[in-house]
């Protein structure tokens, strides 16, 4: 522990930092570029030069780690010169744009100069010109700001894993770029705009569309996936135009993966802002008191025993509000056939620890071995991949992968040893002759992750009873350590089966639901936002669609009752490791939509079983009274193990990730065309990016 | 001036046999296995006491460098690797060494990665010294033929590799932080220090970066004497030293001399004198371009060392004396001289990157007088802007030859401003 003196002040820090962190912890403040925390030290800018004593010149204060006794000045006029210098040198190649640059108002370039550059500037020279780079379409580029500070290298390099950037050409004629013109392939390269200091890298989504001091900014939370990525959402009048990272140690540090942050646009198209009733096959708009009688007259004609055909399915993105009034509502009408598990998982029940992600995702870091199980991480939870490429990198991490992936080829960012498509290969780590099995079995921490492909299959139970005898046979549940991990897709999942969205006694479930509207005895489906379901297996069934998209459940509809998207409710989610989190309205639902929760509890006048709460506060004071997990916000409590899965046999089907398309998850993407056309660029057959075919210039 | 017998480059001008033979009989690998037997400490004291001071340019004492090597092995490998990329203008002493002298070099890797403990010895040689590396690698094969190097070198029963590694020809590949870089693959840019190599070089692993020179002069100090070695030149300032003379005199060329001789006694001696007399010279870059340079009036009497040079503000560099006699523009020389730092700054860090280019152009200007007397101090300003304040060396480099130009003749500088704006009409 070192202690040194910092402009007169004295202070101990632990031995590996560097002086601009001693800085930093005295609150003295080091301007920067390419300083970041989470990526490698270039020290490159020259813009956080201190003067050390001793030193006959000044040091780079983020690569110097502190010694004992260091005499530190950060204002003294060797300081002082020396930053003035960097920050001359770095803005006579910079151009003036700052008027129509997009950075302009959140730029660390503009705001250092003010408060540590000159007023004027002494160049009389030429301003280099650089060609502007196509690195896909999520990025625009103007490589005429950019000032080398290489933080996009490294975040491509270290934390996105993809070595697709790199500084090419020397001296003044640096740039940076691909080399060869191509798209990067990654999930996270929006956060390249976020790491760029300067106008370089913009989102290009968001081009010249408004300036940060006019945004109004709401932070709440991502439901793309069920990482629960804390996100900011920034508007602009009653329209979303961003969203950004917003930090969380424990989840997303402060990154965020390219469906959250880019399907933006998927808010304001195809949306459903009013009511509306199937006429004669054709949907007409109608008013709130017309869907509802509408609805009601259905219910009606069904007599008494109308519990048994009705049945209600709850969709990925929705909010635990919701499907706790839904199941309230449904409940009060005698039904028991709920379901939030749209693709059918063999997953739920009283033991929260057997569909949790008990390691949690700051837990990976502590793990030293890890079994991927039917799932890709980086397609169906990119920051938990992100997670455990950190780890990975950090060494000592051997990783395992059985299906999930097409074949051992696929790039998941990290070397992996891929075991074999099947549950055979489960079956046979569980039994302990497969090699792996060792591996675990010397391990201290080690992980297994069962994704949402392995268990949205007919053995999806049998296949969890394996992976739950592997976590108990390898001590992953024992003591302090809970390696048993289910990585969820869907932000609605955890919290709907907390609420226990599920079929009740003899209720049915997914499969059975359609079943029965394709036979006949279910009348009247409600969707709660769910469109990846088959909807022509609902037959002729009367189909209720509550969401906020014109998808595929809203084209089934017979009426449609227009909700809120996620950035249009305060409402809570629960992420897959059990972390419950509430997402605040950052704009107000489109037209005549409503938040999804006052519609149920409306619609529960109308068939005079009225919800007993009036307000958020009624029902989530309700809601914690039944599930008590639920009213404890950001807080991971260790889920109780018991027994889950069902011991049975598997078939020999090799296990697929349920991911057709990472740009085209759900509804909301789907509406976006930066979605439509990154999906067309890199996942689709035509476009090949991913594959290395397409390039920015094939036109 | 140096007696024959004090010559350690005696094959210099290659008039004798390259080979092994040839450099047998010029008294190298004599002995090899009795140097090794005195153990690495009593190598690295010799090396110590006999004053040696880094022929790249810097200056550090040779045997301490050695020293800071780890003495006791974790059991992983270290290197020593000799920076055989000389790139600096008006340098041309390691490419004659490793033409004609090459076994030279690689007894003296032997010696040297013996005394620091190494497992081998890399030499990352310039791309453009085609013949030079064809020649080092094929007296390294004759070494390992010999059994002088190998699991058994010299039949000391230490294993020592010597690998030649050819570079690409950037001048920044010199910097010793950036040529392992380069080593390791990469493209070759300065490392932040610390770590140094000595803690953290090539492959991550403890390393020590020589020049040519101070490695091939290492047996001829073992073999005759810290003493003998001392005895030459001034206190601190010791030995013999490969000049290499070019410019304005009547036979440029490549000299062993003593260290420390004076500057004048060395051109007239050995490179027949300036072109025109010595009344006819200008100025001389002592040291290799990035050297500040001295008028005639501080090159009257100044000696060739590092101490004596540094005291009027220039530097021995790399002994490249490049001299200009009174037809020279020293504007446009110094220009040139900017233009190639501008080229061959790596762009990783920003006062170089932005503050050489800049500061050429305000050179190219100067040269025509386009400027204002002001913007003299401005370039200065700039100069002392980017001096310090770069991760390697090659921002000094760059900004010293501007200063070097402006400490001496600026009142030439400011008169061609003023000539220029005296010739043109005033304005309407």
């Amino acid at each position: 522990m070192p202690t040194l003196t910092i402009d007169g002040q004295e202070i101990t820090v632990e031995a590996n930092t560097t002086v601009l962190q001693a800085c930093e912890e005295l609150g003295i403040e080091i301007p920067r570029f390419c300083y970041h925390d989470r990526l490698s030290i270039a020290g490159n800018c020259r813009m956080c030069l201190v003067e050390m004593e001793k030193s006959p010149k000044p040091i780079a204060s983020c690569a110097m780690p502190v010694g004992e006794g260091m005499v530190i000045h950060t204002k003294s006029p060797v300081a002082e010169k020396a930053r003035k210098g960097a920050m001359e040198f770095l803005l006579i190649n910079h151009p003036l744009d700052c008027p129509i640059c997009d950075q302009g108002g959140e730029c660390d370039l503009q705001d250092q100069a003010v408060a540590y550059g000159r007023g004027g500037s002494r160049f009389d020279e030429h301003k280099r010109a650089v060609k502007d780079k196509y690195l896909g379409p999520l990025i625009a580029t103007t490589m005429t700001r950019c000032i080398h500070c290489t933080r996009c290298i490294r975040f491509a390099t270290e934390i996105a894993g993809v070595e697709e950037l790199g500084a090419t050409y020397r001296g003044e004629e640096t740039e940076i770029g691909t080399y060869i013109e191509a798209a990067l392939t990654s999930e996270l390269s929006g956060n390249l705009v976020d790491v760029c200091p300067v106008g370089a890298l913009t989102n290009q989504a968001y081009a010249f569309s408004a300036r940060p001091w006019e945004l109004r900014k709401t932070e709440s939370i991502d439901v793309h996936d069920a990482v629960g990525s804390n996100i900011r959402i920034d508007c602009r009048g009653a329209e979303v135009m961003r969203i950004l990272p917003r930090l969380h140690e424990d989840i997303n540090e402060e990154w965020l993966s390219d469906r959250s942050r880019y399907a933006v646009d998927g808010l304001a198209l195809q949306r459903l802002d009013q009511p509306y009733v199937r006429v004669d096959g054709k949907l007409k708009p109608a008013s709130w008191d017309a869907a509802f009688a509408a609805i009601q007259a259905r219910l009606n004609a069904m007599g008494e025993a109308k519990g048994e055909r009705i049945a209600a399915i709850a969709g990925d993105m929705a909010d635990v509000e919701s499907m706790f009034a839904l199941k309230e509502l449904f409940t009060a009408l005698g039904s028991r056939n709920l379901d939030c598990r749209q693709d059918g998982a063999k997953i739920g029940g009283k033991h929260r620890g057997g569909y949790l992600f008990n390691s949690t995702i700051a837990g990976i870091e502590d793990a030293d071995a890890l079994l991927l199980v039917g799932c890709n991480p980086r397609w169906e939870a990119t920051l938990v991949n992100a997670r455990i490429r950190k780890r990975w990198l950090a060494g000592g991490f051997p990783i395992a992968v059985i299906g999930g992936v097409a074949s051992a080829t696929v790039d998941l960012t990290y070397k992996y040893d891929y075991l074999g498509a099947g549950p055979a290969t489960l079956a046979e780590v569980a039994d302990g002759s497969h090699h792996f099995a060792g591996v675990l079995a010397a391990a201290e921490r080690p992980m297994i992750v069962l994704g949402s492909g392995a268990l949205a299959r007919d053995d999806g139970a049998a296949l969890l009873d394996l992976a739950r005898r592997i976590a108990q046979d390898n001590g992953m549940l024992g003591g302090d350590w809970n390696g048993f991990n289910v990585l969820h897709r869907a932000a609605s999942r955890v919290g709907g089966l907390d609420l226990g969205f599920l079929p009740g006694d003899g209720g049915r479930d997914v499969a059975g639901i359609l079943d029965g509207a394709g036979k006949g005895e279910i009348d009247l489906v409600w969707l709660l936002g769910a469109d990846e379901i088959d909807m022509t297996a609902l037959g002729q069934a009367f189909v209720v669609y509550q969401g906020h998209h014109g998808d595929s459940g809203a084209h089934r509809a017979d009426v449609i009752l227009p909700g809120a998207a996620y950035t249009e409710k305060d409402a809570t989610w629960v992420n897959t490791e059990g972390r419950a989190q509430i997402g605040r309205r950052a704009v107000f639902p489109p037209g005549d939509a409503r938040e999804d929760w006052t519609i149920l509890r409306a619609f529960s006048a109308v068939v005079e079983q009225p919800l007993p709460y009036d307000n958020l506060q009624q029902l989530r004071r309700h809601m914690a009274g039944e599930v008590p997990s639920l009213g404890a916000i950001d807080v991971v409590a260790a889920g109780d193990m018991g027994a889950f899965g069902m011991a049975g046999s598997v078939s020999a089907e090799p296990i697929v990730s349920p991911v057709g398309d990472y740009y085209l998850a759900n509804a909301v993407c789907r509406a976006s065309a930066v979605m439509a056309e990154c999906s067309q660029l890199y996942t689709s057959a035509g476009g090949a990016g991913r594959a290395g075919g397409a390039t920015g210039t094939d036109g | 001036m140096l007696r024959d017998q004090d010559r350690i480059f005696t094959n210099l001008y290659g008039t004798q046999d390259w080979g092994l033979a040839g450099a047998r009989r010029r008294g190298d690998w004599d002995g090899t296995k009795a140097i090794l037997a005195k153990g690495p400490d009593a190598i690295v004291d010799e090396i110590k006491a006999s004053g040696l001071r880094g022929r790249g340019g810097a200056g550090f004492p040779t045997g301490l460098k050695w020293s800071f090597m780890p003495k006791q092995s974790d059991g992983k490998p270290t290197y020593l690797v000799v920076n055989a990329d000389e790139g600096e203008p008006g340098t041309c002493k390691d490419r004659e060494m490793m033409r004609h002298d090459p076994h030279k070099l690689v007894e003296g890797c032997l010696i040297a990665g013996f005394a620091m403990r190494a497992s081998a010895a890399y030499i990352y040689i310039r791309g453009e010294f085609h013949l030079e590396a064809n020649h080092l690698e094929a007296a390294v094969a004759e070494a390992y033929d010999a059994g002088l190097l190998g699991p058994n070198a010299c039949g000391s029963g230490y294993a020592f590799d010597v690998f030649v590694h050819r570079g690409a020809g950037a001048y920044i590949c010199g910097e010793e932080t950036a040529l392992i870089e380069s080593l390791e693959g990469k493209k070759g840019q300065p490392r932040l220090k610390p770590p140094f190599p000595a803690g953290v070089g090539v492959w991550g692993r403890p390393t020590t970066v020589n020049n040519v020179e101070s490695i091939a002069v290492a047996p001829t100090i073992m073999r005759r004497g810290a003493g003998w070695f001392a005895g030459l030149g001034r206190e601190n300032n010791t030995g013999t030293k490969v000049f290499c003379i070019s410019g304005h005199v009547e036979r440029p060329c490549n000299v062993e001399e003593e260290m420390s001789i004076p500057l004048r006694e060395l051109i007239e001696k050995h490179a027949g004198g300036v072109r025109g007399g010595w009344n006819n010279l200008l100025a001389i870059i002592p040291g290799g371009s990035s050297v500040p340079m001295i008028p005639k009036s501080v090159c009257d009497d100044v000696l060739m060392d590092f101490d004596s040079l540094r005291d009027v503000k220039s530097g021995l560099g790399t002994a490249a004396v490049i001299v200009m006699d009174k037809s020279t523009d020293l504007v446009r020389a110094i220009a040139r001289l900017a233009k190639f730092y501008t080229h061959e700054s790596c762009g990783q860090c920003t006062p170089c990157r932005e503050g050489t280019g800049w500061m050429w152009r305000v050179m190219e200007r100067l040269v025509r007088g386009e400027a204002d007397v002001a913007e003299i101090d401005m370039l200065l300003e700039v100069s002392y802007q980017i001096e310090g304040h770069t991760i390697c060396a090659l921002g000094d480099a760059a900004a010293w030859p501007i200063q070097g130009l402006m400490r001496h003749f600026r009142p030439e500088v400011e008169a061609r401003i003023m000539a220029r704006k005296n010739k043109q009409p005033a304005a309407a």
